[in-house]
């Protein structure tokens, strides 16, 4: 090991995971003593050791084992770190027990890890507990991960058996987000492709597990490409320094580059950067650095200094698989816990339990509390904006800690699946059309009235009809829609209209502009919209309804020739200059965050009834042409 | 990409210096233990960095057995000029004058045990509610599950069953009224690791850790270095070596090791060569199998 070597070494962290049966210590023990890592008086101790309890060879898996607790028991239960270095790295080995209760344990491991080894026995197959550790591996994205067959001696060193468990291990990860997965067959007790092949299965085609640990490239453990600076500390050494001090979660940066510091939104350019104590023109992704800003901006820990072009999602809201772990008392509905996230603590409130999900077998079933070593997909309020990114893109401003806020034990690790909107998406995906069906049933019921929808339609002289218009604010849509009211009433037509800004008043007071609160106001609208349709009128709804996926979610709920859909257009740059309500001047300002067309997109709908582009258009024309499709369906 | 490399080194001062700078920002009256051990010299110079271009935010401590080699004093006071930092002693000594401990007596009588009672007497006369620490993950079994923020309870004391998980690198600094904490910003490093930094670095090490003439006594395959504190047995004598310490601590206890080692790259080839490791040399661990665990849980370092 010649130090000149030593300092160009790169560190490898990785996990293991398995039961003692699965021969983990067995192997972590087999690379410490082949790679020669063991001193000469641990391995005294453990031949004293092993000879005390009676044993003929030596058992490398007591190298491992820790606690004087776990000794009695002979099962590891926690995580203990472990290192070793060979000329090409240096190896840290998070060593997590298998066992179903420490699932805890496996996620802390997990979290810091850059590869998974999964211990796998040739004999027994893939079981429940090989899969749940797939499962964490996954959900903690960790970006490699390797399915060690043990115990080949056992099996007579078969290829086929080898084979079997691969195709089946194979066909399981697919489910998973794995992004590298390598398969390798082994045997620790008797060292076989461990360190060196052997020679008993010349079948292998793969490289021994050691040499491939070597050499294997570490990529998306990090993201070099979203510079994020948590602000850790504030240095003032006199009255003239101000030094920004925080590890790097994510990307680089330059000296000169423009950055933006959140919450505040003050824009500077880097004048110095410090990594440790050297002076340096460029710092990147785990780095420890230290900066100071070209204009004086009060910044404090907990701010998070990003580029200006490459913000993070800033939110108060937002849904995170969840492990639990505290023994004592499990996550509830409703429940308020203190929430750390990077160099930020606030209070955070469980909104729902969206479901829990059984870590053997992915299945996901309704629950209203996690217990200890439950994972669980949960919806959070916190108490102030966390600036982050989706977990599986950033593992360092994904990542959060819940506290017991009497305690103050670490009771949860959360991984931010995504922002609200990709979820709701999602989850809409898979509840929406079971919440369209209770709709459906309903009707059934209202068709039993004495009163018919035909007979409400004949009485009014005409059919009832939704008309929804969307588009961006200021395109026209209220405009659009007033006009066309006054015009179908004086027609003697059973209409009314419902308003974004009219509903916020009332039906929809509560809700905010976050992805979610926006579904749900959608949601509200639609049906209230269908009430009114139901009581035979005519209604024109104008509402900005951004996402394609709640406009779809409305268009369910109608019979398929009573919506009709008009996109009313307008380029951006226009709407932004009638700005009627001086709301794009104020997303701009950052007064108003989640604007549509500023910081939040607008989907243009797919296959809408009507497109009107208002660009160039007055108003009494966009009304006309709005009134003669209307007619024209009657 | 490739670009955005860090070796083993900035990675491991990297982690260091945010555990470091992490304490300073959430604890009020932080403090850093130091031993004038190689650790505790490479973690002090690791807090220097950190706060560059100010002064380390809090005192560093040296609890003092009263039985250090002079060498090790003669360091600590050049060192904390160096370092510019603020030092705070304390003394075993001080502790059995009052009454609060009571020395050990017999062949193996050791002040090490007793350190415990003056830290944790330390802890609570200035309110210190987290110590920074020199440990190593590496160095001993029970070491191997040490948290970087450690808990301990209003009595000191460390329960293996009731810490807190670590995730990434989001550190629960939380407590109640009486508990504080221990810190190990260098957790993650190895003995080789600390001698390769020293050498990279260039710091200033204690002569003790260097080759020199002493005179010694071998017992229980130890070698203790000759002290007013050391008490010959029966059948053993003083002889002089060519011997270092790999390991400084009470002077009752540390073990030296023989060896032509008089520079840091010396050393460095000797520990990749090396087949025992550092605690083996220490008398203190041999007790029983489960000595290191049972002295962590009473609040050792």
């Amino acid at each position: 090991m010649a130090p000149h070597k030593a300092k160009e070494r790169e560190l490898l962290r990785f996990t293991t995971a398995g039961s003692v049966d699965d021969g983990k210590s067995t192997l972590i023990g087999r690379m410490l003593y082949d790679s020669k890592q063991i001193f000469q008086d641990q391995m005294e101790a453990l031949e004293r050791a092993s000879r005390l309890r009676g044993e003929e060879t030596v058992d490398l898996a007591l190298l491992t084992d820790g606690l004087r607790a776990e000794r009695e028991q002979r099962i590891t239960i926690d995580v203990a770190y472990r290192y070793f270095a060979t000329p090409k790295r240096k190896f840290i080995i998070a060593d997590t027990p298998g066992h179903e209760q420490y699932t805890r344990n496996m996620v802390t491991g997990a979290s810091t890890a850059d590869l998974a080894v999964i211990l796998v026995d040739a004999r027994k197959g893939i079981l429940p507990q090989s899969r749940r550790h797939g499962i964490i591996a996954s959900l903690l994205a960790i970006p490699h991960v390797v399915v060690a067959i043990n115990k080949m001696d056992l099996v007579d060193y078969s290829e086929e058996r080898y084979r079997e468990l691969v195709d089946e291990y194979a066909a399981f990860a697919e489910k998973l987000n794995i992004h590298d997965l390598v398969f390798v067959p082994i045997s620790a007790l008797k060292g076989d492709n461990v360190v060196e092949a052997g020679g008993r299965m010349p079948w292998f085609e793969g490289r021994p597990l050691l040499p491939f640990l070597e050499d294997i490239t570490i990529t998306g453990s990090r993201n070099l490409v979203d510079f994020r600076l948590p602000v850790q500390y504030v240095l003032r050494p006199h009255q003239d320094f101000r030094g920004f001090a925080g590890r790097i979660a994510s990307g680089s940066i330059k000296v000169g580059e423009q950055v933006t510091v959140l919450p505040s939104l003050f824009h500077s350019r880097v004048r110095e950067l410090y990594v440790g104590a050297r002076r340096a023109e460029e710092a990147f992704a785990h780095q420890s650095v230290m900066l100071t800003l070209e204009d004086e901006i009060d910044v404090s820990r907990g701010d998070m200094i990003v580029r200006s072009h490459n913000l993070p999602v800033i939110d108060q809201e937002f849904d995170a698989y969840v492990c639990w772990m505290d023994e004592t008392t499990p996550m509830q509905e409703a429940g308020d816990y203190l929430l750390q996230h990077t160099t930020r603590t606030c209070k955070a409130h469980v909104n729902e339990i969206l479901y829990q999900m059984d870590v053997n077998t992915l299945h996901r079933e309704k629950a209203t509390q996690l217990a200890l070593n439950e994972i669980g997909r949960v919806r959070f309020t916190t108490s102030q904006p966390l600036f982050f990114d989706p977990y599986d893109r950033n593992r360092e401003t994904g990542g959060f800690i819940l506290i017991d806020p009497a305690t103050f034990r670490t009771v949860a690790a959360g991984m931010i699946r995504y922002t609200t909107k990709e979820t709701l998406r999602e989850l809409r995906r898979e509840q929406g059309e079971a919440q369209i069906q209770r709709v459906a049933a309903t009707n059934v019921t209202w068709d039993e009235s004495l009163v018919t929808h035909a007979e409400r339609e004949q009485q009014n002289r005409h059919r009832a009809l939704c008309i929804w218009l969307t588009g961006l604010s200021g395109s026209g849509k209220s405009t659009i829609a007033r006009c066309v009211e006054r015009a179908l009433f004086d027609e003697d037509r059973r209409v009314f209209r419902l308003d974004g800004d009219n509903v916020r008043h009332g039906l929809c007071a509560d809700l905010g502009f976050s992805r979610e609160d926006r579904m749900t106001n959608i949601r509200r609208i639609g049906h209230a919209a269908r009430l009114l349709y139901d009581s035979g009128h005519m209604v024109i709804c104008s509402f900005i309804a951004p996402y394609e996926e709640d406009r779809a979610f409305v268009r369910a709920l109608f019979p398929e020739e009573a919506f009709m859909e008009i996109y009313v257009k307008c380029d951006i740059e226009e709407c932004k200059r009638r700005d009627p309500k001086g709301l794009y001047a104020k997303a701009e300002r950052g007064e108003i965050k989640g604007f549509t067309g500023v910081d939040d997109p607008y989907e243009e709908p797919t296959r809408p009834e009507l497109v009107i582009d208002t660009t160039g258009l007055d108003v009494q024309e966009t009304v006309d042409r709005v009134l003669r499709f209307v007619r024209e369906t009657l | 990409m490739n670009a955005y490399r860090m070796n083993t080194f900035e990675w491991l001062e990297s982690q260091a210096i945010y555990v470091i700078r992490e304490v300073a920002a959430q604890f009020e009256r932080p403090v850093m233990l130091f031993s004038g051990g190689k650790d505790s010299i490479v973690m002090s110079y690791l807090a220097r960095k950190a706060f560059h271009p100010g002064k380390i935010p809090f005192p560093l401590m040296h609890i003092d057995t009263g039985h250090n080699f002079q060498e090790t004093l003669d360091y600590r006071d050049s060192w904390m000029e160096q370092l510019g930092a603020t030092l705070i002693v304390r003394t075993v000594q001080d502790s059995i004058d009052r009454g609060r401990v009571k020395e050990e007596t017999g062949p193996n009588a050791s002040r090490n045990a007793l350190q415990t009672v003056t830290l944790l007497d330390a802890v609570k006369e200035f309110q210190f509610d987290a110590a920074l620490g020199g440990g190593r993950r590496d160095e001993e079994k029970a070491r191997a599950k040490e948290r970087f923020f450690s808990l301990r309870d209003r009595f000191g004391q460390w329960d293996p069953k009731n810490q807190r998980p670590e995730l990434w690198h989001v550190f629960n600094g939380m407590k109640r009224p009486g508990e504080h904490f221990r810190v190990f910003p260098i957790s993650n490093w190895t003995e080789l690791d600390v001698w390769q930094y020293i050498e990279q670095e260039d710091i200033p090490m204690p002569s003790l850790y260097f080759s020199h003439e002493r005179e010694i006594v071998r017992r229980d395959e130890v070698i203790l270095a000759r002290s007013p504190c050391i008490a010959l047995q029966e059948g053993e004598r003083w002889e002089t070596a060519r011997v270092r310490f790999r390991t400084i601590g009470d002077a009752t206890c540390t073990g030296a090791t023989e060896s032509g080692a008089s520079n840091v790259a010396d050393i460095i080839a000797e520990i990749a060569a090396t087949r025992v490791t550092e605690r083996g040399a220490r008398a203190d661990d041999r007790r029983s199998e489960a000595a290191m665990e049972d002295r962590k849980k009473e609040g050792y370092f």
